[in-house]
């Protein structure tokens, strides 16, 4: 069954554990980065850092001053608009819930990340062609769960704020949540339809855009691009083809008529040269 | 008989010194890119990872050199052969842009050695998986088609027989495959509905793609006709090219229906009343580069004369330099994610190298094989 990760930002304290727990168990560098005036830091997921905390400052009702914590990393989206993006398929979604990453495919053409409506997917800009530059981004951390662990992340989390588990059971969590304290949080569990669903599953005291999570309908945002590739382009090659064939021979007979006639051959009934 | 029309003149002129400069520097910036990786040459980052290359060279070049199969079309299958002078050069252009759209692809690509990888594992999902094997068939086909200049300079009789009996299929061929590529252009961004400015999003993008690609390519034949005949100082076929002038404004006005009631059905015309970037751009777009350029080409006397042609010719190609830009670069990211990009100097220098490249070898054609040469009627349709 597909598994999937339930982050609680009622419960979220900013620890950043979880940030730190990623790069430790992925044995990913430390980066290079400058004070955005934010706690955030670094500003955005790269191919070093593959999960940072959102710091957001909101106002409530009383016109006070909050923290909300968002969590950026992979949402392991039901209908993964990488996978459907790329043209090797060098991005693939597994039965049990994890987007993974086949980097001997991959030529770098960078089309996931522009798919991404989370905008996830983040290269190797420093690699050259001989240290073959990839695709980074988090596994949920795939090596722990064949062996029957935890996401490094979620096993690091003290506070209780992300859960792992079925995500038919997480859902039934997050709602339940929600219904025990309406009062906390808004009335919505992000990811249960969000772009065809995802693994990752959000309940928050704030609207979602305030976490960093873009606003998206319950339709597989690939739809219209997999119709057009299996749909109408099919049509448009054999219509083509038809076509181009079929005004060929018509324009070839006509001519044909009109030497026959007497005509003065092939200049054709547009505008003659002279 | 007229033979070759090309002048030679003397090998080394201050002409080629400047192509031969700027090619070397775009070759010594694509080395320092394969040994320090896209970062080290580029402003390209986790937000933007698609930057001048793919809006310029792989948008705008392979809608510029749609002209190879429109006039092939015209030529070999609607029965147009008093257009065959403009065929031969129109075909050249066609050919080398897709040559100069697969060095930019070389050097944006992250695995440039892997580029074939695309014939072994296949995902017919992606649109990206069309537009690979679009460049990998046409520009074959453009190889055959471009073929008989070489085969007849060098008197080599049998294949170019053999690519006399093959032209209508491959005409054929040509024009399925570049309307296919073409608009699968346009269906890269039909998977961006949430990140792509509402004016310029639709799931109609391939065909206005393809559409402004058969807008220009009567136009780049015009633009390159009339600078190759002052360039190559040899006679301009301007009967011909008001005739092809002909067929613009009517794409044109179809693009125009198709854009504006594009957003009338979603609704959206009322975006156009903002005044931001991206409705100013639709503005420029529509009155400037579409309306205009239809009405100019539309006029008999804007089609006997070479200048205003010219003009004309050069505003469609604004037109598609400008949509290009437009969906792949400046309407395109989530606010929340913004991050500016602007191109960095060495991508501009891999740019125009790889352009100058493109000059030079049009230059060299010109010079060594038969391109202007007036043939006696082949018989084309036999």
């Amino acid at each position: 069954m597909a598994k999937a990760i339930l982050f609680d930002a009622f419960r979220c304290t900013g620890c950043r554990g979880c940030q730190v727990a990623c790069k430790q168990w992925n044995d990913l560098p430390a980066e290079v980065t400058h004070n955005t005036g934010s706690y955030q830091n670094p500003p955005r997921v790269s191919a070093d850092t593959w999960l940072v905390m959102q710091y957001r400052e909101v106002e409530n009702d009383d016109g006070e001053l909050r923290w909300a914590f968002g969590r950026h990393a992979c949402m392991h989206c039901l209908h993964p608009a990488c996978v459907s993006a790329c043209p090797v398929g060098a991005l693939y979604k597994t039965d049990d819930g994890p987007v993974l990453y086949h980097n001997d495919r991959c030529i770098g053409c960078r089309y996931c990340m522009l798919a991404c409506p989370f905008e996830i997917p983040t290269f190797q800009w420093g690699k050259g062609l001989f240290e073959g530059p990839q695709i980074k981004k988090c596994t949920f951390c795939i090596d722990r769960l064949s062996a029957g662990m935890e996401p490094a992340c979620v096993h690091t989390c003290p506070s209780g704020a992300l859960m792992f588990g079925e995500r038919d059971e997480l859902l039934k969590v997050a709602w339940a949540r929600i219904r025990e304290h309406p009062d906390r949080y808004v009335n919505h569990v992000y990811g249960e339809h969000e772009a065809g669903g995802t693994s990752l599953l959000y309940i928050s005291p704030v609207p979602f855009e305030e976490l960093g999570l873009p606003k998206l309908g319950s339709a597989p945002i690939q739809e219209d691009a997999e119709d057009i590739m299996t749909k109408a382009t099919p049509a448009v090659l054999v219509g083509m083809l038809v076509g181009l064939g079929g005004i060929y021979w018509v324009v070839k007979r006509r001519q044909e008529m009109m030497s026959k006639d007497g005509g003065s051959g092939r200049s054709g009934d547009r505008e003659a040269s002279s | 008989m007229i033979g070759r029309i090309a002048l030679r003149r003397p090998p080394i002129s201050p002409a080629w010194v400047v192509l031969g400069g700027l090619i070397t520097l775009a070759f010594v910036v694509a080395m320092v890119r394969y040994a320090s990786g896209l970062g080290a040459v580029s402003n390209l980052n986790d937000n933007t990872g698609w930057g001048l290359w793919i809006s310029f060279d792989l948008l705008c070049g392979v809608a510029l050199a749609s002209g190879a199969f429109i006039m092939a079309s015209i030529v070999y299958l609607f029965g147009g052969e008093q257009y065959r002078p403009l065929l031969r050069p129109a075909i050249l252009t066609g050919f080398l842009g897709y040559l100069m759209v697969i060095l930019a692809l070389l050097v944006d690509l992250g695995r440039p050695e892997r580029i074939w990888y695309l014939i072994i594992f296949w995902n017919h999902h992606s649109v990206m998986f069309e537009v690979g094997w679009c460049v990998m068939l046409y520009t074959a086909v453009l190889a055959l088609e471009f073929s008989p200049l070489v085969f007849e300079r060098f008197g080599l009789e049998a294949p170019r027989r053999l690519i006399h009996a093959l032209i209508i299929p491959l005409a054929i061929a040509g024009a399925t495959l570049s309307t296919l590529h073409q608009s699968s252009l346009g269906s890269l961004y039909v998977i961006l509905p949430d990140q792509l400015h509402k004016i310029w999003f639709t799931p109609l993008l391939p065909l206005m793609f393809w559409l402004t690609a058969v807008a220009v390519g009567p136009a780049m034949v015009i633009l390159e006709s009339t600078i190759s005949s002052r360039v190559f100082r040899r006679g301009l076929e301007l009967d011909l090219l008001g005739g092809l002038a002909r067929v613009i404004p009517f794409v044109l006005a179809a693009y125009i229906a198709v854009k504006i009631g594009d957003l009338a059905g979603s609704g959206e015309l009322g975006l156009l009343k903002d005044w931001d970037l991206e409705s100013g751009l639709f503005w420029l777009e529509i009155m400037g580069f579409v309306f205009l350029p239809m009405v100019l080409f539309s006029l008999p006397a804007v089609r006997r004369s070479s200048a205003w042609l010219m003009f004309s010719a050069f505003l469609v190609v604004s037109e598609v330099i400008l949509s290009r830009f437009a969906v792949g670069l400046i309407a395109i990211g989530r606010p929340e994610f913004a991050a500016s990009y602007a191109p960095h100097p060495l991508e501009f220098a891999v740019t125009i190298g790889i352009i100058s490249a493109g000059v030079a070898a049009f230059g060299l054609v010109a010079r060594y094989l038969p391109l202007f040469t007036e043939y006696a009627a082949s018989p084309a349709g036999e």
